[in-house]
C-alpha cells in the first residue's frame, strides 16, 4: 500500500514537469520574439551588405512564421539542440559545457559557505533567543540581505587581495596554472591527474567569490534555521526529553536541531534562483569565466539565438530541479502525497 | 466628520494594539526612509554640486574641472570619480533615480497583479487557468535574469531611462500580487455579504470594486514595502551589469561598476558610498515591511512564522480583529517577542 502511492506520487510529479517545461520554454519564446527585427540584423546587420543579411535570415529560418519558428524551437529544445550563436562559432550545448562547470563549482563553494554560517548562526541564534548574540545575528540576517553582493565582492577585493594580498582577485586559476581539462571542474580535474600546483591554484582562486556569494546566501538561511530552531525547541517532543532528564545538549542537538532541519532543507532547494541571479553577479566582479558571465556578453552582443539558448537551458535545469527536491520530499516525508 | 473619524480610528487599529517591536520597527523604518525622500529632494538644492556635474565656471566661460580622483576632504565630502564627478552628488542624484524607479516599478507591479488577480479570482474558468499558468511560469523564472532579459528587450522600444527600468524591475513582481489577490478572492466572493450584494441587485463592477476590492486590498501593503526593498537592491543590479539607466545619469549600480577599475589602484571611495547608500534605504525598507506585516498579519507570525520567512506572499490568510484577538488570547509568551 505505502509502496504504490509513493510509486503514484513519483509518476504525477514527473509527468506534471512536462507542462511546466513547456510553460517556460513559450515563456522564454516570447519573450525573445516580442523584439522587434532578428538577430542576424542585430548583431552583424550593420557590418554586411543587406543581401547577404536577408540571406542569412532566410537560412537560419527568421522568415517563417512564427508558429513554424516555435515548433522548431520546442523539437530542438527537446532533442537537445539549443541553436547555434551569430557571434560565437561553438553551439549552444558547446558553450553551456564550457563554462556551466566554472558557475557550478563557485556555487558548490557558495552554497557550503551558506550552509555552514546559515546553520551555525541560526541554530545558536535561535538556542540564545534574546540574547545579545540573537540580535546580532538577526541583524546581520537583514542587514546582509540588504547589501548588494556586487558590493561586497568589491569591497573583499578590495581589502583581501589589493590592501592585503591575500587572495587573487579575478579568474578561475593561475596565468599557467589550469589543470588538464577533462570533466571542466577544475577541482575534479586537478585532482584526477594529480595536479597539486592546480589544485591549490585553483582552490585559493575559489575563496573570495565562493564567500562572497555564500555570506549572501547564508544572511535568509540564518533567519530560516532561527525560526525553525526557534518552532522546534517548543515541541512537546522537546519538552518531553528534557522531563526525561536528556542533558541540554543533547536536546538541543538531537531532538530539536535535526527536526528543525527538515523544512530547511526543501527551501535551501529553492534558493536555486536567487544563487543563480548572484552567480551571475559575483561572476561579473571576479572575472569568473562562467554561465552568468556568457550570458551578460552575449546579452551585450545583441546575440538573441545565443540568449535564448542559454536561457532555455537553465529552464530545464530549474525545472529538474524542482522535480528532484520534491522526489526527496517524497521519499522522505510520507505524508507529501497527492 | 464622526464618520471619518471612525474610520480613521478603525484604520488606526492594528497599530495601536502591536507590539513595541514592531512599532520600533515601522519607526526606524519611515525614519530612514523620509531621510532618503529628503536626500533625494531637497539635497540637490542645498548641495553646491550636481550629479553630472564635471567642472565648475570659476570665472565667466571659464571653466575648471573638478579634481579626479579626489579623496574625501572639505570641498567634496565623498571624494570626486575617475570622471571628475564628486561623489557625494551622484549619491544624491543616485537616491532620487532609485526613489522614482522604486515608485513606478511597484506601482507597475502591484496595478496589474492586483487587477488580474481581481479578475481571475472572480471570473475563475478558462482565464483563471491560463492566468494561474502563465504566472507561475513568470514565478519560477530567476528574477534577475528576468529582469535583464526585460531591459534587454525594452531597450529596443524606449530610451534606456526611468520608464524601462521600472518596467523591467516591476514586472517581476506582477506574479507576487495576483497570487495573493486571486486566493484571496477567491475565498471573499463566497461570503455572505457579497451573495447580499449581488441578490440585491448590485452590479458587478460595484461587487468586485467596493465588496470584494476593500476585503482583498488589505493584504497589499506588506508586500508593497518587500518589493520596494527589493526594487532597490534589483535596479542596482540591473545597473551594475550595464541595463540601467542611460551614463551618466547617476544610479548606485552603475557607479559602483565604474568604480571597479578603482578599486585596483586601492580607491576605496568610489565604490563605498553608493553601497553605502543601498544598504540603509533597503534595510530602512526592510524593517518598515517587517514591521507592518506585524501589524497587519499578526496571526501569521504565529501560526505560520516559518512559512513567512520561506517566501510564501503574506497575507492568504483572513484576519479580522476577532481572529487577531484570539490569537493574542491563545499566545501570550509570544506576542512581540519573535520581533525584537
Amino acid at each position: 500500500m505505502e509502496g504504490s502511492s509513493l510509486r503514484r506520487y513519483l509518476v504525477v510529479r514527473v509527468l506534471l514537469t512536462l507542462p511546466m517545461l513547456l510553460i517556460l520554454l513559450t515563456l522564454v519564446f516570447l519573450l525573445l520574439r516580442v523584439a522587434p527585427g532578428d538577430p542576424i540584423t542585430a548583431s552583424v546587420g550593420a557590418r554586411l551588405p543587406p543581401e547577404e543579411v536577408q540571406e542569412r535570415r532566410a537560412a537560419l529560418g527568421f522568415d517563417d512564421p512564427l508558429y513554424v519558428q516555435y515548433g522548431r524551437y520546442l523539437a530542438g529544445a527537446v532533442t537537445g539542440d539549443f541553436g547555434n550563436p551569430v557571434t560565437d562559432r561553438r553551439d549552444v550545448v558547446e558553450i553551456v559545457l564550457d563554462t556551466a562547470p566554472a558557475t557550478f563549482e563557485l556555487s558548490v563553494v557558495g552554497f557550503l559557505v551558506a550552509v555552514i554560517v546559515g546553520i551555525s548562526v541560526g541554530a545558536v541564534a535561535g538556542r540564545l533567543r534574546d540574547t545579545p548574540f540573537d540580535v546580532t545575528g538577526r541583524l546581520f540576517g537583514i542587514v546582509i540581505y540588504a547589501t548588494p553582493i556586487f558590493w561586497i565582492g568589491l569591497l573583499a577585493q578590495l581589502y583581501f587581495s589589493v590592501n592585503l594580498g591575500w587572495f587573487p582577485s579575478s579568474g578561475r586559476v593561475g596565468g599557467f596554472d589550469a589543470p588538464q581539462d577533462i570533466t571542466g571542474f577544475y577541482v575534479l580535474d586537478s585532482i584526477i591527474t594529480g595536479d597539486w600546483t592546480a589544485l591549490g591554484s585553483t582552490l585559493h582562486h575559489l575563496v573570495l567569490p565562493g564567500v562572497t556569494l555564500g555570506l549572501v546566501i547564508g544572511g535568509i538561511f540564518v533567519r530560516l534555521v532561527r525560526v525553525n530552531m526557534l518552532q522546534t525547541l517548543r515541541a512537546d517532543y522537546v519538552e518531553a526529553a528534557r522531563a526525561r532528564g536528556v542533558r541540554e545538549r543533547n536536546v538541543v542537538f538531537r531532538h530539536a536541531f535535526r527536526n528543525a532541519l527538515v523544512p530547511i532543507v526543501t527551501v535551501m532547494g529553492l534558493q536555486l534562483a536567487l544563487l543563480l541571479g548572484g552567480a551571475i553577479l559575483t561572476e561579473t566582479v571576479f572575472s569568473w569565466p562562467g554561465l552568468g558571465t556568457a550570458i551578460v556578453e552575449f546579452i551585450g552582443s545583441r546575440d538573441y539565438p545565443a540568449v535564448q539558448g542559454i536561457v532555455t537551458f537553465i529552464a530545464v535545469v530549474i525545472a529538474v530541479i524542482s522535480l528532484l527536491i520534491d522526489v526527496v520530499n517524497g521519499l522522505v516525508d510520507p505524508r507529501v502525497r497527492y | 466628520m464622526s464618520r471619518l473619524r471612525r474610520r480613521l480610528e478603525h484604520a488606526w487599529r492594528p497599530f495601536r494594539r502591536s507590539s513595541r517591536t514592531s512599532r520600533v520597527l515601522i519607526f526606524v523604518g519611515l525614519g530612514i526612509a523620509t531621510f532618503f525622500v529628503l536626500v533625494a529632494f531637497v539635497g540637490p538644492t542645498v548641495y553646491r554640486y550636481s550629479g553630472v556635474q564635471y567642472r565648475v565656471e570659476v570665472a565667466p566661460e571659464e571653466f575648471e574641472s573638478l579634481p579626479q580622483l579626489a579623496p574625501p576632504d572639505d570641498e567634496h565630502p565623498f571624494g570626486t570619480t575617475r570622471d571628475n564627478f564628486d561623489v557625494l552628488a551622484r549619491v544624491i542624484g543616485g537616491a532620487q533615480l532609485a526613489l522614482s524607479v522604486m515608485i513606478l516599478a511597484v506601482a507597475f507591479g502591484m496595478v496589474i497583479g492586483v487587477s488580474l488577480g481581481l479578475a481571475s479570482g472572480y471570473r475563475g474558468g478558462r482565464l483563471d487557468r491560463v492566468l494561474v499558468t502563465g504566472m507561475d511560469a513568470v514565478y519560477a523564472f530567476p528574477p534577475l535574469l528576468l529582469a535583464i532579459i526585460v531591459s534587454f528587450l525594452l531597450a529596443a522600444y524606449i530610451e534606456p531611462g526611468v520608464l524601462s527600468a521600472a518596467g523591467a524591475v516591476g514586472l517581476v513582481y506582477i506574479p507576487q500580487y495576483f497570487r495573493v489577490v486571486r486566493n484571496h478572492t477567491l475565498s471573499v466572493k463566497e461570503e455572505p455579504f457579497v451573495e447580499a450584494a449581488r441578490s440585491l441587485g448590485a452590479k458587478e463592477r460595484t461587487i468586485l470594486g467596493r465588496y470584494v476590492f476593500f476585503n482583498v486590498v488589505q493584504s497589499v501593503p506588506v508586500i508593497l514595502t518587500l518589493n520596494a526593498a527589493d526594487a532597490i537592491l534589483t535596479l542596482a543590479a540591473l545597473g551594475f551589469l550595464g541595463y540601467g539607466v542611460q551614463p551618466p545619469t547617476p544610479e548606485w549600480g552603475y557607479d559602483i561598476s565604474q568604480a571597479q577599475s578603482d578599486v585596483a589602484s586601492g580607491v576605496w571611495w568610489t565604490a563605498f558610498w553608493p553601497g553605502v547608500a543601498i544598504v540603509l534605504l533597503v534595510t530602512g525598507l526592510t524593517l518598515l515591511g517587517e514591521g507592518l506585516n506585524d501589524v497587519i498579519n499578526p496571526l501569521l507570525r504565529a501560526r505560520g512564522a516559518a512559512g513567512r520567512e520561506i517566501g510564501e506572499p503574506p497575507g492568504d490568510e483572513d484576519q479580522s480583529d476577532r481572529d487577531a484577538d484570539a490569537q493574542r488570547d491563545a499566545e501570550p509568551i509570544d506576542s512581540g517577542a519573535e520581533n525584537r
